[in-house]
Protein backbone atom coordinates (compact mmCIF):
# COMPACT_ATOMS: atom_id res chain seq x y z
CA UNK A 1 0.00 0.00 0.00
CA UNK A 2 1.37 3.40 -0.97
CA UNK A 3 1.01 6.17 1.55
CA UNK A 4 -1.07 9.06 0.23
CA UNK A 5 -1.37 11.29 3.27
CA UNK A 6 0.94 11.41 6.22
CA UNK A 7 0.43 13.61 9.25
CA UNK A 8 3.30 14.03 11.72
CA UNK A 9 2.97 15.61 15.14
CA UNK A 10 0.13 17.90 14.15
CA UNK A 11 -0.81 20.46 16.82
CA UNK A 12 -3.45 23.16 16.73
CA UNK A 13 -4.08 25.51 19.63
CA UNK A 14 -6.61 28.33 19.88
CA UNK A 15 -5.40 30.94 22.39
CA UNK A 16 -4.12 28.28 24.78
CA UNK A 17 -6.85 25.72 24.14
CA UNK A 18 -5.25 22.62 22.65
CA UNK A 19 -7.63 21.29 19.96
CA UNK A 20 -5.18 18.89 18.32
CA UNK A 21 -2.14 17.60 20.20
CA UNK A 22 0.72 15.84 18.39
CA UNK A 23 -1.48 13.78 16.10
CA UNK A 24 0.31 11.43 13.69
CA UNK A 25 -1.21 8.97 11.24
CA UNK A 26 -1.11 7.93 7.59
CA UNK A 27 -3.73 7.18 4.99
CA UNK A 28 -3.05 4.87 2.08
CA UNK A 29 -4.49 5.22 -1.41
CA UNK A 30 -8.08 4.02 -1.71
CA UNK A 31 -8.37 3.42 2.02
CA UNK A 32 -11.41 4.27 4.15
CA UNK A 33 -10.40 5.72 7.50
CA UNK A 34 -13.06 6.51 10.09
CA UNK A 35 -12.40 9.39 12.44
CA UNK A 36 -14.43 9.17 15.63
CA UNK A 37 -14.40 10.66 19.10
CA UNK A 38 -16.68 12.41 21.59
CA UNK A 39 -17.94 15.92 20.86
CA UNK A 40 -15.15 18.46 21.11
CA UNK A 41 -12.43 15.84 20.58
CA UNK A 42 -10.94 17.90 17.72
CA UNK A 43 -12.19 16.00 14.67
CA UNK A 44 -13.40 19.00 12.72
CA UNK A 45 -10.29 20.97 13.71
CA UNK A 46 -8.17 18.17 12.28
CA UNK A 47 -10.19 18.29 9.04
CA UNK A 48 -9.73 22.04 8.87
CA UNK A 49 -5.97 21.65 9.33
CA UNK A 50 -5.79 19.03 6.55
CA UNK A 51 -7.93 21.10 4.16
CA UNK A 52 -6.07 24.35 4.81
CA UNK A 53 -8.79 26.20 6.73
CA UNK A 54 -6.58 26.26 9.83
CA UNK A 55 -2.82 26.66 9.82
CA UNK A 56 -1.36 23.99 12.13
CA UNK A 57 0.50 25.41 15.15
CA UNK A 58 3.11 22.67 14.75
CA UNK A 59 3.66 19.49 12.77
CA UNK A 60 3.73 18.46 9.12
CA UNK A 61 1.13 17.35 6.61
CA UNK A 62 2.43 15.57 3.52
CA UNK A 63 0.15 14.65 0.64
CA UNK A 64 1.19 12.65 -2.43
CA UNK A 65 4.84 13.28 -1.64
CA UNK A 66 4.47 17.03 -1.19
CA UNK A 67 4.49 19.14 1.96
CA UNK A 68 1.13 20.91 2.09
CA UNK A 69 1.36 22.21 5.67
CA UNK A 70 -0.23 25.65 5.97
CA UNK A 71 -1.20 25.99 2.31
CA UNK A 72 -4.51 27.82 1.64
CA UNK A 73 -7.66 25.73 0.97
CA UNK A 74 -7.84 26.52 -2.75
CA UNK A 75 -4.28 25.27 -3.31
CA UNK A 76 -4.90 22.10 -1.32
CA UNK A 77 -8.12 21.48 -3.28
CA UNK A 78 -6.15 21.81 -6.53
CA UNK A 79 -3.63 19.25 -5.27
CA UNK A 80 -6.35 16.66 -4.81
CA UNK A 81 -8.00 16.92 -1.38
CA UNK A 82 -11.75 17.58 -1.46
CA UNK A 83 -14.05 18.04 1.51
CA UNK A 84 -17.62 18.42 2.68
CA UNK A 85 -18.80 20.56 5.58
CA UNK A 86 -20.36 19.47 8.85
CA UNK A 87 -22.92 22.27 8.56
CA UNK A 88 -23.92 22.14 4.91
CA UNK A 89 -22.61 24.87 2.67
CA UNK A 90 -24.26 24.28 -0.67
CA UNK A 91 -24.64 27.25 -3.02
CA UNK A 92 -28.25 28.04 -2.12
CA UNK A 93 -29.18 30.21 -5.09
CA UNK A 94 -27.82 27.75 -7.64
CA UNK A 95 -29.49 24.58 -8.88
CA UNK A 96 -28.20 21.17 -7.81
CA UNK A 97 -26.41 20.60 -11.10
CA UNK A 98 -24.86 24.08 -11.02
CA UNK A 99 -23.48 23.31 -7.56
CA UNK A 100 -21.66 20.28 -8.92
CA UNK A 101 -20.59 22.19 -12.04
CA UNK A 102 -18.67 24.66 -9.84
CA UNK A 103 -16.58 21.69 -8.71
CA UNK A 104 -16.21 20.23 -12.19
CA UNK A 105 -15.07 23.58 -13.63
CA UNK A 106 -11.71 23.20 -11.89
CA UNK A 107 -10.51 20.70 -14.48
CA UNK A 108 -12.84 21.38 -17.38
CA UNK A 109 -13.22 25.01 -18.26
CA UNK A 110 -16.24 24.82 -20.56
CA UNK A 111 -19.55 25.09 -18.65
CA UNK A 112 -21.23 22.75 -21.17
CA UNK A 113 -18.77 19.91 -20.60
CA UNK A 114 -18.74 20.64 -16.85
CA UNK A 115 -22.52 20.19 -16.92
CA UNK A 116 -22.13 16.76 -18.52
CA UNK A 117 -19.64 15.73 -15.85
CA UNK A 118 -21.85 17.16 -13.11
CA UNK A 119 -24.77 15.06 -14.34
CA UNK A 120 -22.65 11.91 -13.97
CA UNK A 121 -21.79 12.79 -10.38
CA UNK A 122 -25.44 13.53 -9.60
CA UNK A 123 -26.23 10.07 -10.97
CA UNK A 124 -23.48 8.57 -8.84
CA UNK A 125 -24.90 10.13 -5.67
CA UNK A 126 -28.51 9.39 -6.59
CA UNK A 127 -29.51 13.02 -7.04
CA UNK A 128 -30.10 13.06 -10.80
CA UNK A 129 -33.83 13.66 -10.39
CA UNK A 130 -33.05 16.84 -8.42
CA UNK A 131 -30.67 18.32 -11.04
CA UNK A 132 -32.77 21.33 -12.02
CA UNK A 133 -33.99 22.17 -8.52
CA UNK A 134 -32.48 25.03 -6.52
CA UNK A 135 -30.15 23.59 -3.88
CA UNK A 136 -32.20 25.35 -1.19
CA UNK A 137 -35.19 23.11 -2.09
CA UNK A 138 -33.29 19.91 -1.26
CA UNK A 139 -33.61 18.18 2.13
CA UNK A 140 -30.64 18.41 4.48
CA UNK A 141 -29.57 14.84 3.76
CA UNK A 142 -29.80 15.52 0.03
CA UNK A 143 -27.76 18.68 0.49
CA UNK A 144 -25.09 16.60 2.23
CA UNK A 145 -25.01 14.22 -0.73
CA UNK A 146 -24.89 17.22 -3.05
CA UNK A 147 -21.75 18.35 -1.24
CA UNK A 148 -20.28 14.90 -1.80
CA UNK A 149 -21.09 15.10 -5.53
CA UNK A 150 -19.59 18.60 -5.69
CA UNK A 151 -16.41 17.42 -3.95
CA UNK A 152 -16.10 14.36 -6.21
CA UNK A 153 -16.36 16.59 -9.29
CA UNK A 154 -12.91 17.93 -8.36
CA UNK A 155 -11.43 14.50 -9.17
CA UNK A 156 -9.74 14.30 -5.76
CA UNK A 157 -7.38 11.57 -4.58
CA UNK A 158 -8.58 12.04 -1.01
CA UNK A 159 -11.99 13.14 0.18
CA UNK A 160 -12.81 14.35 3.69
CA UNK A 161 -16.42 13.63 4.63
CA UNK A 162 -17.73 15.43 7.73
CA UNK A 163 -20.78 13.70 9.28
CA UNK A 164 -22.70 12.87 6.12
CA UNK A 165 -24.81 10.26 7.94
CA UNK A 166 -26.12 12.42 10.79
CA UNK A 167 -29.90 12.40 11.03
CA UNK A 168 -30.46 9.69 8.43
CA UNK A 169 -32.90 6.78 8.72
CA UNK A 170 -31.35 3.28 9.01
CA UNK A 171 -32.01 2.59 5.32
CA UNK A 172 -30.44 5.89 4.33
CA UNK A 173 -27.42 5.10 6.51
CA UNK A 174 -26.94 1.87 4.56
CA UNK A 175 -27.17 3.81 1.30
CA UNK A 176 -24.62 6.33 2.56
CA UNK A 177 -22.20 3.53 3.58
CA UNK A 178 -22.64 2.04 0.15
CA UNK A 179 -21.88 5.43 -1.42
CA UNK A 180 -18.64 5.71 0.59
CA UNK A 181 -17.64 2.23 -0.54
CA UNK A 182 -18.31 3.13 -4.18
CA UNK A 183 -16.17 6.26 -3.77
CA UNK A 184 -13.32 4.08 -2.47
CA UNK A 185 -13.82 1.73 -5.43
CA UNK A 186 -13.02 4.66 -7.72
CA UNK A 187 -9.56 4.67 -6.15
CA UNK A 188 -10.24 7.65 -3.90
CA UNK A 189 -9.11 7.55 -0.25
CA UNK A 190 -11.76 8.60 2.28
CA UNK A 191 -11.44 10.03 5.76
CA UNK A 192 -14.87 10.14 7.32
CA UNK A 193 -15.88 11.83 10.56
CA UNK A 194 -18.94 10.08 11.89
CA UNK A 195 -20.99 9.52 15.03
CA UNK A 196 -23.20 6.93 13.36
CA UNK A 197 -21.24 3.76 14.26
CA UNK A 198 -23.44 1.32 12.32
CA UNK A 199 -22.68 3.40 9.22
CA UNK A 200 -18.94 3.52 9.58
CA UNK A 201 -17.84 0.30 11.34
CA UNK A 202 -18.76 -2.07 8.48
CA UNK A 203 -16.91 -0.08 5.82
CA UNK A 204 -13.83 1.43 7.48
CA UNK A 205 -10.43 -0.21 6.97
CA UNK A 206 -9.22 1.57 10.07
CA UNK A 207 -10.69 3.71 12.80
CA UNK A 208 -8.86 6.64 14.32
CA UNK A 209 -10.13 7.74 17.71
CA UNK A 210 -9.58 11.24 19.08
CA UNK A 211 -10.21 12.32 22.66
CA UNK A 212 -9.36 15.74 24.10
CA UNK A 213 -7.34 16.51 20.99
CA UNK A 214 -5.17 13.40 21.20
CA UNK A 215 -5.15 10.23 19.17
CA UNK A 216 -6.02 7.40 21.54
CA UNK A 217 -6.47 4.56 19.04
CA UNK A 218 -5.67 3.71 15.44
CA UNK A 219 -6.76 0.17 14.50
CA UNK A 220 -9.24 -1.89 12.46
CA UNK A 221 -12.89 -1.46 13.64
CA UNK A 222 -13.08 -4.87 15.36
CA UNK A 223 -10.12 -4.04 17.59
CA UNK A 224 -11.15 -0.44 18.29
CA UNK A 225 -14.53 -1.42 19.76
CA UNK A 226 -12.75 -3.55 22.38
CA UNK A 227 -10.01 -1.01 23.13
CA UNK A 228 -10.22 -0.07 26.84
CA UNK A 229 -9.02 3.50 26.21
CA UNK A 230 -11.76 4.01 23.61
CA UNK A 231 -14.42 2.52 25.87
CA UNK A 232 -13.46 4.78 28.73
CA UNK A 233 -13.48 7.86 26.46
CA UNK A 234 -16.98 7.06 25.25
CA UNK A 235 -18.52 5.63 28.40
CA UNK A 236 -16.46 7.52 30.96
CA UNK A 237 -15.62 4.24 32.71
CA UNK B 1 -40.78 32.86 -21.12
CA UNK B 2 -40.19 30.36 -23.91
CA UNK B 3 -37.16 30.97 -26.17
CA UNK B 4 -39.18 32.15 -29.24
CA UNK B 5 -41.21 34.57 -27.06
CA UNK B 6 -38.00 35.81 -25.48
CA UNK B 7 -36.36 36.28 -28.85
CA UNK B 8 -39.26 38.21 -30.36
CA UNK B 9 -39.50 40.37 -27.23
CA UNK B 10 -35.81 41.09 -27.65
CA UNK B 11 -36.27 42.00 -31.35
CA UNK B 12 -39.14 44.37 -30.54
CA UNK B 13 -37.12 46.00 -27.78
CA UNK B 14 -34.19 46.39 -30.16
CA UNK B 15 -36.36 47.95 -32.91
CA UNK B 16 -38.02 50.35 -30.45
CA UNK B 17 -34.75 51.55 -28.93
CA UNK B 18 -33.11 52.03 -32.34
CA UNK B 19 -36.13 53.89 -33.78
CA UNK B 20 -36.72 56.05 -30.68
CA UNK B 21 -34.71 59.18 -31.67
CA UNK B 22 -36.11 59.02 -35.21
CA UNK B 23 -39.69 59.07 -33.93
CA UNK B 24 -39.28 61.27 -30.87
CA UNK B 25 -37.44 64.42 -31.92
CA UNK B 26 -38.06 66.63 -28.86
CA UNK B 27 -34.63 67.15 -27.22
CA UNK B 28 -36.09 66.93 -23.68
CA UNK B 29 -37.36 63.41 -24.29
CA UNK B 30 -34.22 62.41 -26.14
CA UNK B 31 -32.16 63.68 -23.24
CA UNK B 32 -34.32 61.70 -20.82
CA UNK B 33 -33.72 58.55 -22.86
CA UNK B 34 -29.96 59.17 -22.96
CA UNK B 35 -29.91 59.59 -19.18
CA UNK B 36 -31.76 56.30 -18.72
CA UNK B 37 -29.31 54.51 -21.03
CA UNK B 38 -26.27 56.00 -19.29
CA UNK B 39 -27.50 55.26 -15.78
CA UNK B 40 -28.55 51.77 -16.85
CA UNK B 41 -25.08 51.13 -18.27
CA UNK B 42 -23.50 52.14 -14.96
CA UNK B 43 -25.87 49.85 -13.07
CA UNK B 44 -25.06 46.94 -15.38
CA UNK B 45 -21.33 47.56 -14.87
CA UNK B 46 -21.77 47.76 -11.08
CA UNK B 47 -23.79 44.56 -11.11
CA UNK B 48 -20.82 42.49 -12.32
CA UNK B 49 -19.08 43.17 -9.00
CA UNK B 50 -22.02 43.88 -6.68
CA UNK B 51 -24.57 41.51 -8.17
CA UNK B 52 -22.65 38.46 -9.29
CA UNK B 53 -19.65 38.56 -6.93
CA UNK B 54 -21.68 40.04 -4.05
CA UNK B 55 -19.09 42.72 -3.31
CA UNK B 56 -21.08 45.90 -2.66
CA UNK B 57 -19.14 48.95 -3.81
CA UNK B 58 -20.33 52.39 -2.72
CA UNK B 59 -17.43 54.12 -4.43
CA UNK B 60 -17.95 53.44 -8.12
CA UNK B 61 -17.91 57.20 -8.82
CA UNK B 62 -14.12 56.93 -8.47
CA UNK B 63 -13.95 54.78 -11.62
CA UNK B 64 -16.51 56.94 -13.41
CA UNK B 65 -14.47 60.04 -12.54
CA UNK B 66 -11.19 58.45 -13.56
CA UNK B 67 -12.73 57.68 -16.96
CA UNK B 68 -14.09 61.20 -17.34
CA UNK B 69 -10.89 62.89 -16.17
CA UNK B 70 -8.53 60.70 -18.21
CA UNK B 71 -10.27 61.38 -21.52
CA UNK B 72 -10.82 65.07 -20.70
CA UNK B 73 -7.21 65.59 -19.67
CA UNK B 74 -6.00 63.87 -22.84
CA UNK B 75 -8.24 66.18 -24.91
CA UNK B 76 -7.27 69.44 -23.19
CA UNK B 77 -3.64 68.74 -22.32
CA UNK B 78 -2.49 66.47 -25.15
CA UNK B 79 -5.05 67.17 -27.87
CA UNK B 80 -5.85 63.48 -28.22
CA UNK B 81 -9.20 62.20 -29.47
CA UNK B 82 -11.74 61.31 -26.75
CA UNK B 83 -12.05 57.91 -28.39
CA UNK B 84 -8.45 57.24 -27.39
CA UNK B 85 -9.37 58.71 -24.00
CA UNK B 86 -12.26 56.25 -23.74
CA UNK B 87 -9.88 53.32 -23.97
CA UNK B 88 -7.16 55.00 -21.89
CA UNK B 89 -9.72 55.87 -19.18
CA UNK B 90 -10.89 52.27 -19.03
CA UNK B 91 -7.27 51.16 -18.71
CA UNK B 92 -6.52 53.69 -15.97
CA UNK B 93 -9.63 52.69 -14.02
CA UNK B 94 -8.65 49.04 -14.40
CA UNK B 95 -5.16 49.66 -13.00
CA UNK B 96 -6.54 51.74 -10.16
CA UNK B 97 -9.11 49.02 -9.45
CA UNK B 98 -6.42 46.36 -9.20
CA UNK B 99 -4.48 48.41 -6.64
CA UNK B 100 -7.60 49.30 -4.64
CA UNK B 101 -8.92 45.75 -4.87
CA UNK B 102 -5.70 44.19 -3.68
CA UNK B 103 -6.07 46.24 -0.49
CA UNK B 104 -9.85 46.45 0.01
CA UNK B 105 -10.66 42.78 -0.72
CA UNK B 106 -8.92 41.95 2.54
CA UNK B 107 -12.11 43.33 4.08
CA UNK B 108 -15.44 41.54 4.02
CA UNK B 109 -19.07 42.62 3.74
CA UNK B 110 -19.92 46.01 5.21
CA UNK B 111 -16.27 46.79 5.80
CA UNK B 112 -15.52 46.43 2.10
CA UNK B 113 -18.41 48.77 1.26
CA UNK B 114 -17.11 51.33 3.77
CA UNK B 115 -13.60 51.14 2.34
CA UNK B 116 -14.91 51.85 -1.16
CA UNK B 117 -16.64 55.01 0.13
CA UNK B 118 -13.32 56.13 1.59
CA UNK B 119 -11.42 55.41 -1.62
CA UNK B 120 -13.89 57.45 -3.69
CA UNK B 121 -13.65 60.35 -1.22
CA UNK B 122 -9.85 60.29 -1.40
CA UNK B 123 -9.92 60.38 -5.20
CA UNK B 124 -12.34 63.32 -5.10
CA UNK B 125 -10.15 65.27 -2.65
CA UNK B 126 -6.96 64.53 -4.61
CA UNK B 127 -8.43 65.64 -7.95
CA UNK B 128 -10.06 68.72 -6.36
CA UNK B 129 -6.57 69.81 -5.33
CA UNK B 130 -4.79 68.84 -8.52
CA UNK B 131 -3.94 72.02 -10.47
CA UNK B 132 -3.03 70.41 -13.82
CA UNK B 133 -6.59 68.99 -13.84
CA UNK B 134 -8.05 72.43 -12.96
CA UNK B 135 -8.83 71.29 -9.41
CA UNK B 136 -12.22 72.23 -8.05
CA UNK B 137 -12.93 74.54 -11.03
CA UNK B 138 -13.41 71.62 -13.37
CA UNK B 139 -12.54 71.07 -17.02
CA UNK B 140 -14.38 72.72 -19.93
CA UNK B 141 -14.03 70.64 -23.06
CA UNK B 142 -13.74 72.32 -26.49
CA UNK B 143 -17.05 72.73 -28.38
CA UNK B 144 -15.31 72.44 -31.73
CA UNK B 145 -14.42 70.63 -33.93
CA UNK B 146 -17.62 68.63 -34.12
CA UNK B 147 -18.25 65.24 -35.62
CA UNK B 148 -17.79 61.58 -34.94
CA UNK B 149 -13.97 61.74 -34.78
CA UNK B 150 -14.04 64.51 -32.15
CA UNK B 151 -16.87 62.83 -30.13
CA UNK B 152 -18.74 66.19 -30.11
CA UNK B 153 -22.16 66.48 -31.71
CA UNK B 154 -24.71 69.29 -32.07
CA UNK B 155 -27.76 67.06 -31.83
CA UNK B 156 -28.78 64.60 -29.14
CA UNK B 157 -29.29 61.56 -31.39
CA UNK B 158 -25.58 60.62 -31.79
CA UNK B 159 -25.13 60.60 -28.00
CA UNK B 160 -28.23 58.45 -27.77
CA UNK B 161 -26.76 55.85 -30.13
CA UNK B 162 -23.38 55.89 -28.42
CA UNK B 163 -25.05 55.41 -25.02
CA UNK B 164 -27.18 52.63 -26.48
CA UNK B 165 -24.11 50.90 -27.94
CA UNK B 166 -22.24 51.18 -24.66
CA UNK B 167 -25.23 49.76 -22.75
CA UNK B 168 -25.60 46.91 -25.25
CA UNK B 169 -21.89 46.14 -24.98
CA UNK B 170 -22.08 46.15 -21.17
CA UNK B 171 -25.10 43.84 -21.23
CA UNK B 172 -23.26 41.52 -23.60
CA UNK B 173 -20.18 41.43 -21.35
CA UNK B 174 -22.44 40.77 -18.37
CA UNK B 175 -24.24 37.98 -20.22
CA UNK B 176 -21.00 36.34 -21.38
CA UNK B 177 -19.50 36.48 -17.88
CA UNK B 178 -22.65 35.03 -16.31
CA UNK B 179 -22.48 32.01 -18.63
CA UNK B 180 -18.75 31.46 -18.29
CA UNK B 181 -16.65 29.69 -15.70
CA UNK B 182 -15.96 33.05 -14.04
CA UNK B 183 -19.70 33.69 -13.73
CA UNK B 184 -20.30 30.38 -11.93
CA UNK B 185 -17.34 31.04 -9.67
CA UNK B 186 -18.57 34.54 -8.79
CA UNK B 187 -22.02 33.25 -7.85
CA UNK B 188 -20.41 30.51 -5.76
CA UNK B 189 -18.29 33.09 -3.95
CA UNK B 190 -21.36 35.20 -3.25
CA UNK B 191 -23.32 32.24 -1.84
CA UNK B 192 -20.66 30.44 0.23
CA UNK B 193 -17.11 31.81 0.08
CA UNK B 194 -15.64 29.04 2.28
CA UNK B 195 -17.19 26.28 0.20
CA UNK B 196 -15.94 28.01 -2.95
CA UNK B 197 -12.39 27.84 -1.62
CA UNK B 198 -12.76 24.11 -1.01
CA UNK B 199 -13.37 23.76 -4.75
CA UNK B 200 -10.07 25.36 -5.70
CA UNK B 201 -11.44 28.85 -6.32
CA UNK B 202 -8.98 31.66 -5.65
CA UNK B 203 -11.26 34.28 -4.06
CA UNK B 204 -9.07 37.40 -4.34
CA UNK B 205 -8.24 36.65 -7.97
CA UNK B 206 -11.87 36.18 -8.99
CA UNK B 207 -13.00 39.31 -7.14
CA UNK B 208 -10.23 41.30 -8.85
CA UNK B 209 -11.38 40.09 -12.27
CA UNK B 210 -14.95 41.21 -11.48
CA UNK B 211 -13.74 44.58 -10.17
CA UNK B 212 -11.46 45.17 -13.18
CA UNK B 213 -14.22 44.51 -15.73
CA UNK B 214 -16.75 46.51 -13.71
CA UNK B 215 -14.43 49.50 -13.31
CA UNK B 216 -13.40 49.57 -16.99
CA UNK B 217 -17.04 49.68 -18.13
CA UNK B 218 -17.86 52.33 -15.52
CA UNK B 219 -14.95 54.48 -16.73
CA UNK B 220 -16.27 54.30 -20.30
CA UNK B 221 -19.55 55.69 -18.98
CA UNK B 222 -17.51 58.52 -17.47
CA UNK B 223 -15.96 59.46 -20.80
CA UNK B 224 -19.37 59.44 -22.47
CA UNK B 225 -20.72 61.75 -19.74
CA UNK B 226 -17.79 64.16 -20.15
CA UNK B 227 -18.28 64.35 -23.93
CA UNK B 228 -22.02 64.79 -23.63
CA UNK B 229 -21.87 67.58 -21.02
CA UNK B 230 -18.51 69.01 -22.21
CA UNK B 231 -17.88 70.02 -18.61
CA UNK B 232 -16.76 67.97 -15.63
CA UNK B 233 -15.83 68.88 -12.06
CA UNK B 234 -15.16 66.71 -8.99
CA UNK B 235 -18.69 66.79 -7.46
CA UNK B 236 -20.42 65.87 -10.73
CA UNK B 237 -18.23 62.91 -11.71
CA UNK B 238 -16.69 61.85 -8.39
CA UNK B 239 -19.41 62.69 -5.85
CA UNK B 240 -20.79 60.31 -3.23
CA UNK B 241 -24.29 60.90 -4.60
CA UNK B 242 -23.19 59.38 -7.92
CA UNK B 243 -21.70 56.33 -6.19
CA UNK B 244 -24.96 55.77 -4.34
CA UNK B 245 -27.01 56.24 -7.48
CA UNK B 246 -25.00 53.60 -9.36
CA UNK B 247 -25.51 51.07 -6.56
CA UNK B 248 -29.18 51.99 -6.08
CA UNK B 249 -30.01 51.43 -9.75
CA UNK B 250 -28.83 47.84 -9.56
CA UNK B 251 -30.29 47.14 -6.11
CA UNK B 252 -33.68 48.64 -6.99
CA UNK B 253 -33.84 46.89 -10.34
CA UNK B 254 -32.54 43.51 -9.21
CA UNK B 255 -29.12 42.55 -7.93
CA UNK B 256 -27.43 39.85 -9.98
CA UNK B 257 -29.94 39.98 -12.85
CA UNK B 258 -29.09 40.99 -16.40
CA UNK B 259 -31.97 43.40 -17.01
CA UNK B 260 -32.57 44.57 -13.44
CA UNK B 261 -30.30 47.64 -13.64
CA UNK B 262 -32.00 48.73 -16.88
CA UNK B 263 -35.41 48.63 -15.19
CA UNK B 264 -33.96 50.32 -12.11
CA UNK B 265 -32.47 53.09 -14.25
CA UNK B 266 -35.75 53.80 -15.99
CA UNK B 267 -37.53 54.11 -12.64
CA UNK B 268 -34.83 56.18 -10.94
CA UNK B 269 -34.31 58.65 -13.79
CA UNK B 270 -38.08 59.07 -14.12
CA UNK B 271 -38.35 59.91 -10.42
CA UNK B 272 -35.46 62.34 -10.69
CA UNK B 273 -36.84 64.15 -13.70
CA UNK B 274 -40.40 64.30 -12.32
CA UNK B 275 -39.20 65.80 -9.07
CA UNK B 276 -37.39 68.44 -11.15
CA UNK B 277 -40.49 69.23 -13.18
CA UNK B 278 -42.71 69.56 -10.10
CA UNK B 279 -40.33 71.26 -7.68
CA UNK B 280 -37.87 73.03 -9.96
CA UNK B 281 -34.05 73.07 -10.20
CA UNK B 282 -32.70 70.10 -8.26
CA UNK B 283 -36.15 68.95 -7.11
CA UNK B 284 -35.65 70.18 -3.53
CA UNK B 285 -34.30 66.76 -2.66
CA UNK B 286 -37.71 65.12 -3.16
CA UNK B 287 -36.12 62.59 -5.49
CA UNK B 288 -33.96 61.37 -2.61
CA UNK B 289 -37.06 60.97 -0.41
CA UNK B 290 -38.76 58.86 -3.08
CA UNK B 291 -35.53 56.86 -3.69
CA UNK B 292 -35.25 56.13 0.01
CA UNK B 293 -38.86 54.99 0.25
CA UNK B 294 -38.47 52.76 -2.80
CA UNK B 295 -35.34 51.16 -1.40
CA UNK B 296 -37.14 50.35 1.85
CA UNK B 297 -40.09 48.87 -0.04
CA UNK B 298 -37.81 46.76 -2.24
CA UNK B 299 -35.70 45.60 0.70
CA UNK B 300 -38.79 44.48 2.62
CA UNK B 301 -41.01 43.18 -0.17
CA UNK B 302 -38.63 41.88 -2.81
CA UNK B 303 -34.90 41.66 -2.11
CA UNK B 304 -34.43 40.55 -5.72
CA UNK B 305 -35.65 43.96 -6.87
CA UNK B 306 -38.22 44.99 -9.46
CA UNK B 307 -36.89 42.27 -11.80
CA UNK B 308 -37.67 39.69 -9.10
CA UNK B 309 -41.22 41.06 -8.68
CA UNK B 310 -41.81 40.91 -12.44
CA UNK B 311 -40.50 37.33 -12.67
CA UNK B 312 -42.76 36.23 -9.82
CA UNK B 313 -45.69 37.90 -11.59
CA UNK B 314 -44.96 36.15 -14.91
CA UNK B 315 -44.64 32.77 -13.17
CA UNK B 316 -47.94 33.29 -11.34
CA UNK B 317 -49.66 34.16 -14.65
CA UNK B 318 -48.24 31.08 -16.37
CA UNK B 319 -49.33 28.86 -13.51
CA UNK B 320 -52.89 30.25 -13.74
CA UNK B 321 -53.02 29.77 -17.51
CA UNK B 322 -52.32 26.02 -17.23
CA UNK B 323 -54.42 24.82 -14.28
CA UNK B 324 -54.18 21.14 -15.33
CA UNK B 325 -50.40 21.08 -15.02
CA UNK B 326 -49.00 20.94 -11.51
CA UNK B 327 -46.21 23.32 -10.57
CA UNK B 328 -42.78 21.67 -11.04
CA UNK B 329 -42.13 21.67 -7.31
CA UNK B 330 -45.17 19.51 -6.57
CA UNK B 331 -44.17 17.01 -9.24
CA UNK B 332 -40.73 16.64 -7.74
CA UNK B 333 -42.10 16.15 -4.26
CA UNK B 334 -44.25 13.28 -5.40
CA UNK B 335 -41.39 11.59 -7.25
Amino acid sequence: MTVLLSVEGLCKTFAGLVANNAISFTVAEAEIVGLIGPNGAGKTTLFNCLAGYHRPTAGRVRFAGRDITGLPPETIARQGIARTFQIVRVFQTMTAIENVMVGALLHCRQPSSAAALAREWLDFTGLAYRAAQPASALTVSEQKRLEVARALALHPRLILLDEIMAGLTPIEVREASDLVRRIRDLGIAVIIVEHVMEGIMPIADRILVLDYGEKIADAPPARVVRDPAVLSAYLGA
Amino acid sequence: MTPPVKFSAFLILFAVTVAFPLVVSLPTYQNFAILVLMVAQLGVAWNILGGYAGQVSLGHAAFFGIGAYTSSALVTLAGLSPWIGLVAGAGMACLFALVVGAICFRLKGHYFAMATIAVAEIVQVVISNCDPLSGAVGIYLPLTPRGAAAFVFSGKAPYYYIALTLLAASLLVNHLIARSRVGYYLRAIKDEPDAARSLGINLPRLKLIALAVSSALTAMGGTLYAQKELFIDPPSVLGTQLSLKIALVAILGGVGTLWGPVIGAAVLVAIEECSRIFFGSSGLGTDMIVYGTLIIVVAVKSPSGIAGLLRAGVQALQARRRPGVAAPQEVEERA
